[in-house]
């Protein structure tokens, strides 16, 4: 038995190193691939697997089908962890991540782990961050709202729907430092379970101001109970969003994407990374996936391979200077 | 969008087949819970929450399949008080009060006939009641700041032992267990890990599921390995029944009377269906009885089972609208809601109408299928109960495991269910109550997080707690709530007990 499995491996190996030998680029994809979604089902992990997995097999990209894995567990820390350890080599796998992702990693919330360790893909659209406030406030410009915080940083209490730290927090802090407010951690952020969450509150008039993203205000912003200041973007969004001005237009280069991209395990081949990178330029451009975008107000955000895995060191060593600046991390 | 559309909506959500056939499953499976004696419907929506999962239902379908369980335990519980005088749950106790003394001299088909006809009408006035009132609260919980909040969680806190509740000194000590639970994880205030150890497993704290299968259908699990209950209960029979119309129109102002009060019992926070049935056979007795109470009187069995099922949708409103439970049961049903990553709360109504309303509905449709299922059909039920556990428990086990296993795919879970399973053992044995452990786990980060929030906001300032006009009347309300039981409650359950030992003697 044990004689014949390894006969069998040994074909098997020989069999793709020929392969590989012969023809490097047509890396074949297996028949079917896993997502791991590493949040519960719902959320926006979740989401991003569902829909590319989707789109992956009914343009045929994948024979079989996508299979999409919840595993919840430390903001994607359990997922990450699962695939540096378990999987390092599945050439079959991808993990749905955002900047959820970069931001944990960054401040070294997943302990012993670091960006390093897998191969970061592409990324398939973004939500772009807001700054926003109740009908009756008396802000009417993020420009105005700065400078009441250089005068003083309690003066504007902001709600967002993540910890402390976390990415709505940082939204607020960067574009304070892009403003030149000092002092940082004076800012006061109260951390709540969600944005709709927060959102209540801040229509509720019972906190300041909102950090968020666009995706989460558009039903209070409709209805007329909340003023978004400005979008964190580098121009305007397409409609409906096309009258909010963003925080550049308002002198301040404050720009907040919450990507919603992909990472492959550290020891995949080569081969196989390129053609998930492919894959995955593909799929932006396909009609399938645009309408995917529109739906679900995913706005434009393009960035994979080489380009990616340098935005992604980035983002991390500015995550990481921000969270030293304000105390959060040594 | 008027709420008359929206409802209507919703019944579009609750009239498709797939939303009938969970309204039905649930309906029967939550009969069979409330009718077993000892499974609650706590524990019938535990026990079930992990099956939602492993069929990876959508938050609508699960929500109508477990509410169905929740609103058909309901119904479940009077008929082994009627049959047997074992109450099937805690809130059927008031049942078998008139249903046992109608059993024994032969209408047992009648009282569970007109139970289950006043336990419709309880359901139903009180799905009404949650139409018309969960829409106008949800636009009042804007007004709710974090320093309202704090005064709600203190209300539900401090109203958890009940009227009901035999030893305030063991809430106190399952609150707090829950309370410590909770502190494990992520502290969204700070962004600092608490007791976690470095390992990612609990870095997002422990989760509230795996905490509640575990104390409540594994730990019934080790009752059943220890004493052995292979056999099922007694088979009764049943006489044929022969109700009239003008005995339903004899019931029908009790049923309304139990219906009214029990709903409002269930809106507050903590008290639940067991104050709503013993509320409503009190007054009912008061109001009405001519010596016949305790005797096998037909109104003496409508009005708490008007009264139990309509405080189970009443506790639906502060669930839905401001997140907090009014009852042990929606905190479970909360629990899973967070799970599949739906908010309730005041967002819920504007963010998904579809599962709010189509919820609601098939509250409407469930009852229906409850009412048609328990006459005709209740035979069938009474044939169920002589199920020997020893088939039961085993299958309880796996949709468990199965259902934990299938929410995050990792083994870890099943050692923490069985962990809580152990845990929820040990407290049964020493009689500490096991919901309040769930609320505190559910309630406390809730609390922690509105206490910090109102003091930022005050800039330290204590009195922000109690400076507008709602949080003073929370805080009114949850000092009676506190003080109150402490004063009647001993005299409430001596006659409670004294009228349960006269009916049975």
């Amino acid at each position: 038995m044990l004689k014949t499995m390894s006969m069998k491996s040994v074909l098997v190996s020989g069999a793709a190193a020929l392969a590989i030998a012969g023809q490097a680029q047509a890396f074949e994809q297996s028949r079917s691939a896993e997502c791991i979604a590493p949040a519960n089902p719902g959320g926006g992990w979740d989401f991003t697997c569902r829909s590319v997995g989707k789109v992956l097999t009914d343009l045929d990209y994948i024979k079989g089908n996508v299979q999409t894995v919840n595993m919840a567990g430390a903001g994607g820390g359990v997922a990450f962890a699962h695939t540096v350890s378990k999987r390092a080599k599945d050439e079959a796998l991808i993990v749905a991540a955002s900047t959820a992702t970069t931001t944990r990693l960054a401040q070294g919330q997943f302990p012993g782990m670091n960006a390093d360790q897998v191969k970061w893909v592409g990324t398939l659209g973004a939500d772009y961050g807001v700054i926003a406030v109740g009908k009756d406030s008396k802000y009417t410009s993020l420009s105005q709202m700065m400078d009441a915080l250089k005068k003083d940083q309690g003066s504007v209490k902001f709600a967002g729907g993540s910890a402390s730290g976390g990415w709505d927090h940082l939204k607020v802090l960067i574009t304070a430092k892009e403003a030149q407010v000092e002092n940082l951690p004076k800012i006061r952020y109260l951390a709540f379970s969600g944005g709709s969450e927060a959102l209540v509150q801040v229509v509720g008039g019972h906190v300041d101001a909102f950090t968020g993203d666009i995706s989460e205000v558009k039903g209070f912003m409709d209805s007329g109970d909340l003023r978004v200041l400005a979008v964190l973007s580098e121009e305007r969004l397409p409609e409906p969003f096309d009258q909010i001005p963003t925080a550049m237009e308002q002198g301040i280069s404050s720009v907040a994407p919450n990507w919603r991209g992909f990472y492959v395990p550290g020891e995949a081949s080569q081969d196989s990374y390129d053609w998930w990178v492919n894959t995955v330029d593909e799929l932006y451009q396909t009609q399938e996936w645009k309408d995917v975008m529109v739906k679900n107000g995913l706005m434009p955000f393009k960035k994979s391979g080489e380009e990616f895995t340098q935005f992604v060191k980035n983002q991390t060593l500015d995550i990481q200077i921000l969270s030293k600046d304000i105390g959060l991390i040594r | 969008m008027g709420t008359i559309e929206l409802l209507m909506q919703g019944f579009a959500v609750a009239l498709s087949p797939e939303s009938i056939m969970f309204a039905l499953i649930g309906a029967i499976l939550g009969t069979l819970i409330g009718a077993l004696p000892g499974l609650g419907p706590a524990n019938g929506v535990a026990i079930l929450i992990p099956l939602a999962f492993s069929l990876g239902l959508s938050p609508t379908s699960s929500l109508i399949l477990l509410t169905s369980v929740y609103a058909g335990a309901m119904y479940g519980g009077r008929i082994s008080s009627i049959l047997l005088n074992i109450p099937g749950d805690e809130p059927a106790m008031m049942t078998c009060l008139d249903g046992y003394p109608m059993a024994v001299k032969g209408k047992a088909a009648e009282a569970l006939a007109t139970s289950a006809i006043a336990s419709f009408i309880g359901s139903f006035i009180a799905t009404i009641g949650l139409v018309i009132l969960a829409p106008i609260l949800a636009k009042f919980a804007l007004k709710f700041g974090p320093a309202e909040y704090f005064a709600l969680f203190a209300l539900a806190f401090a109203t958890l032992g009940g009227i009901t509740g035999k030893n305030q000194f063991k809430t106190l000590i399952a609150a707090a267990l829950g309370l410590m639970i909770a502190t494990v994880g992520i502290d969204i205030s700070s962004g600092v890990q608490r007791f976690t150890y470095n390992s990612l497993h609990l870095f997002e704290g422990i989760d509230f599921l795996i905490a509640i299968v575990g104390l409540f259908a594994i730990s019934e699990l080790f009752f059943f390995l220890e004493q052995h209950a292979g056999d099922g209960l007694k088979q009764v029979a049943l006489n044929k029944l022969k109700l009239t119309a003008k005995d339903i129109l004899f019931v029908l102002p009790a049923s309304l009377r139990g219906a009214l009060l029990g709903f409002v019992s269930g809106v507050l926070p903590g008290a639940g269906a067991s104050l709503g049935s013993f509320v409503s056979y009190t007054l009912e007795k008061k109001v009405s009885d001519t010596g016949e109470f305790g005797k096998g009187d037909p109104r003496g069995v409508a009005a708490p089972e008007a009264g139990n099922n309509g405080a189970a949708s009443g506790a639906l409103v502060p669930m839905l609208t401001l997140g907090v439970p009014g009852s042990g049961t929606t905190a479970v049903l909360l629990a899973m809601l967070i799970s599949l990553n739906v908010n309730p709360g005041p967002m819920l109504f504007q963010q998904s109408p579809d599962l709010v309303w189509g919820v609601i509905a098939a509250l409407f449709v469930g009852n229906l299928v409850l009412l048609l299922l328990n006459i005709p059909m209740v035979g069938v039920f009474v044939k169920l109960l002589s199920i020997p556990p020893k088939y039961l428990m085993p299958i309880v086990t796996l949709i468990a495991s199965v259902g934990i296993f299938s929410i995050t795919g990792s083994a870890i879970d099943l050692y923490f269910m069985v962990g809580f399973g152990i845990m929820g053992y040990v407290l049964r044995k020493v009689e500490i109550p096991l919901v309040p452990v769930i609320l505190g786990m559910l309630l406390g980060p809730e609390m922690e997080k509105n206490l910090r929030h109102a003091l930022v906001l005050s800039d330290g300032d204590w009195t922000v707690l109690w400076s507008s006009g709602l949080s003073i009347g929370l805080w009114v309300v949850a000092l009676a709530g506190l003080i109150l039981p402490m004063v009647f409650g001993k005299v409430l359950r001596s006659k409670m007990k004294r009228s349960k030992d006269s009916s049975a003697a």
